[in-house]
C-alpha cells in the first residue's frame, strides 16, 4: 500500500488527503505541516477575521477528531527541509526522515517583501497565516493609523477590514490603478471610488521607499517621490513568492512555481504538486498558470488525489475567484488578460454592476459586483464552454438585474 | 447542541450534535456527510452547500437573501426546499431538522 506524504497543511494539502480517502486510497496519509495549527481557512484571515467577525477556532477546516477518523496523521510545527528523491525520503529539521511512496507538495506561498530599509521593524506587518492575521487585529483599534502597502486583492480587503475596526487606512498602490493585475480599468476606479467614500485614502503611482520608526512608536512611511505618511502600522501585501525550495533543491523543473502537468505530476513520477505553489497547464484556456485561489487550491488537489489513486482526472477548468470588501461582493470568472474591449451591464453608480471581457466578439471573462446572477451565468457558459469563451451574442440579455441598463461598450 | 438529522442522496442517514453558532453547512462538512463542499467556507461566493431542508422545518429558516437565491441558480437540481447551507446558521430552534444533501454539488 502506497505511503503518501503531504507536505504542506493549507487548504490544498487537506482537500489532497479527503481526496485520497474518499476515491479509497488505503495507504498512510502523512500531512507535514510546518504551521501551529490544524488546516484552516485563510480567506476570512483579510476579511471577516480581520474586522474581527469570526475566531480562530472558527477557521479550522475539521475537528481533529475528523482527521483520526480519516486517518490522517497531521504532524504541526515540523518543517521539511530536503528531499532524497533517489531514496524517495524527506528530511526534517530535525535531523529525521520519513520515506514516501508519493511525494505531494502543497507548500503554498509566502508574502512578498519589499526589501525596503525598515521593513524588520515590529509595527511592519505581512497577512498570510493565521498569526499575521491576529497580530495586526490586536493592533489595529479605531482611530490607529494604518498604511497598506499594494492596492490588490489582498491590500484592499484589509484596508476594508481595518475601516471597519475604526482604523485610518492609507493605501498606496505603485502602479497607476488598484488591482491591476486581476481587473480591469472600470473595476479598478469602482474600487477606488469605494474606498475613498469609506474614509480610505487611495494614492496610485506611490512608491514606498523606507520606512522609520521613532522611540514612542511613531511610524513614518517616506515615499519615493519625498512625501511622508505618519502611521502606527504598516501592512505590506504586494503578493506572495510561491515555496519552491524544497523541488528546486531536488533538482525539479521550477519556473514561477513547482512545474507539473494538468495533473498535478512534477517530471518525478513519485512527486506530484498543488495548490498556490504550482506552474500548471490550464488546457482550457490554453496557457501555463499559477494561480492563488480558493479554487485552484481545491481542484488542482482533487486531480493529484485522482493521480495518486490510478484514476487520473486531468485539471482543466475556467478559474474563477472572489473578493469581499465592506458590503461589495466581486466575483470573477476567467482572466481578463487579453480582453481589446468591455461591455459593461448595470450600473456601477448603484453598486451593482458586471464587466463582460471580450476577444473580439467573445466573452473571456467576467467581472460581477454585488451581482451574483451575472456570476452565476459566467461560470455556467464559460466552464461548459470547450475553450472557456463565448461569443457575446450567445450571452443571455439583462434580467432586470444587474443588467438592466442599456450594454456599454468601451475600450478594456 | 442541537441534533441535526442529514441524509445523503443514498439515504445514508446521519443524527449529529452540532453546536449552536455553525452552520448546516459546516456540520456537514466537519462530520465528512457526502454531498457538500463549502469550498469557499462559507462566504456565500461559490454555491457548493446546496442542500434540501425538509418543508416542515422551513418556518424556522431565515428568509433568502438576493445573493444566496441568484447563488443557488449555480447549484443543480435546485427546488423550493433548496438552501445554501452556509446561510442557516444554527440556533436551539434548530433541534430535530432533517437535512438532504445532493448528490453533487454540480
Amino acid at each position: 500500500m502506497k505511503r503518501v506524504v503531504i507536505v504542506g497543511g493549507g487548504q490544498s494539502a487537506l482537500q489532497v488527503a479527503i481526496t485520497l480517502r474518499q476515491q479509497g486510497h488505503e495507504g498512510t496519509i502523512t500531512m507535514l505541516s510546518d504551521e501551529p495549527a490544524l488546516p484552516y481557512q485563510r480567506p476570512p484571515l483579510s476579511k471577516t477575521h480581520l474586522a474581527g467577525d469570526a475566531d480562530a477556532e472558527g477557521l479550522a477546516f475539521r475537528t481533529p477528531e475528523f482527521y483520526e477518523k480519516l486517518e490522517v496523521e497531521v504532524r504541526l510545527n515540523v518543517r521539511v527541509t530536503a528531499v532524497d528523491r533517489a531514496e524517495r525520503r524527506v528530511e526534517l529539521e530535525d535531523g529525521s526522515t520519513l520515506e514516501y511512496d508519493v511525494l505531494v507538495l502543497a507548500t503554498g506561498a509566502r508574502p512578498q517583501r519589499l526589501g525596503l530599509p525598515g521593513e524588520e521593524l515590529k509595527q511592519v506587518h505581512v497577512l498570510r497565516t493565521a498569526a499575521d492575521s491576529e497580530r495586526l487585529r490586536t493592533q489595529l483599534r479605531a482611530g490607529e493609523r494604518l498604511v497598506v502597502v499594494g492596492g490588490g486583492y489582498l491590500g484592499l480587503e484589509a484596508a476594508a477590514a481595518a475601516t471597519q475596526l475604526g482604523a485610518k487606512v492609507t493605501v498606496l498602490e505603485a502602479l497607476p490603478r488598484l488591482m491591476s493585475r486581476v481587473t480591469g480599468a472600470r473595476v479598478s476606479t469602482f474600487l477606488t471610488e469605494l474606498h475613498r467614500s469609506r474614509g480610505v485614502e487611495v494614492r496610485t503611482e506611490a512608491v514606498a521607499e523606507r520606512i522609520e520608526a521613532d522611540p514612542e512608536g511613531e511610524v513614518l512611511v517616506v515615499l519615493a517621490d519625498g512625501s511622508e505618511l505618519p502611521c502606527d502600522e504598516v501592512l505590506v501585501a504586494v503578493g506572495v513568492v510561491p515555496n519552491v525550495e524544497l523541488a528546486e533543491g531536488c533538482g525539479l523543473p521550477v519556473d514561477n512555481g513547482i512545474v507539473v502537468d494538468e495533473h498535478g505530476q512534477t517530471e518525478d513520477p513519485a512527486i506530484l504538486a498543488a495548490g498556490d505553489c504550482t506552474n500548471h497547464p490550464n488546457p482550457v484556456i490554453g496557457q501555463r498558470l499559477r494561480l492563488e485561489s480558493v479554487h485552484n487550491a481545491i481542484e488542482q488537489a482533487k486531480a493529484v488525489a485522482a493521480t495518486i489513486v490510478g484514476a487520473p482526472q486531468p485539471y482543466a477548468q475556467v478559474p474563477w475567484f472572489y473578493s469581499d470588501q465592506y458590503d461589495v461582493k466581486l466575483q470573477t470568472v476567467g482572466l481578463f488578460q487579453g480582453a481589446d474591449h468591455v461591455v459593461l451591464r448595470g450600473e456601477p453608480a448603484e453598486g451593482k454592476f458586471a464587466v463582460l471581457y471580450l476577444a473580439g466578439d467573445r466573452v473571456i471573462a467576467v467581472d460581477a459586483i454585488n451581482s451574483p446572477r451575472e456570476f452565476v451565468t459566467a461560470r455556467k457558459l464559460l466552464a461548459e464552454s470547450p475553450d472557456g469563451t463565448v461569443p457575446l451574442t450567445a450571452w443571455p440579455e439583462g434580467d432586470g438585474d444587474a443588467a438592466s441598463s442599456a450594454q456599454m461598450i468601451m475600450p478594456a | 447542541m442541537p441534533k441535526i438529522i442529514y441524509i445523503d442522496h443514498s439515504d445514508q442517514r446521519y443524527e449529529l450534535d452540532v453546536p449552536v453558532g455553525k452552520t448546516i453547512m459546516e456540520g456537514a462538512v466537519e462530520n465528512a456527510v457526502p454531498g457538500v463542499d463549502g469550498d469557499c467556507g462559507g462566504q456565500c461566493s461559490c454555491a457548493t452547500c446546496h442542500v434540501y431542508i425538509e418543508p416542515q422545518f422551513a418556518h424556522l429558516l431565515p428568509e433568502k437573501s438576493r445573493v444566496e437565491e441568484e447563488m443557488l441558480e449555480l447549484a443543480v437540481e435546485v427546488n423550493e426546499d433548496s438552501r445554501l447551507g452556509c446561510r442557516l446558521q444554527i440556533d436551539e430552534t434548530y433541534e430535530g431538522i432533517v437535512v438532504h444533501t445532493p448528490e453533487s454539488q454540480f
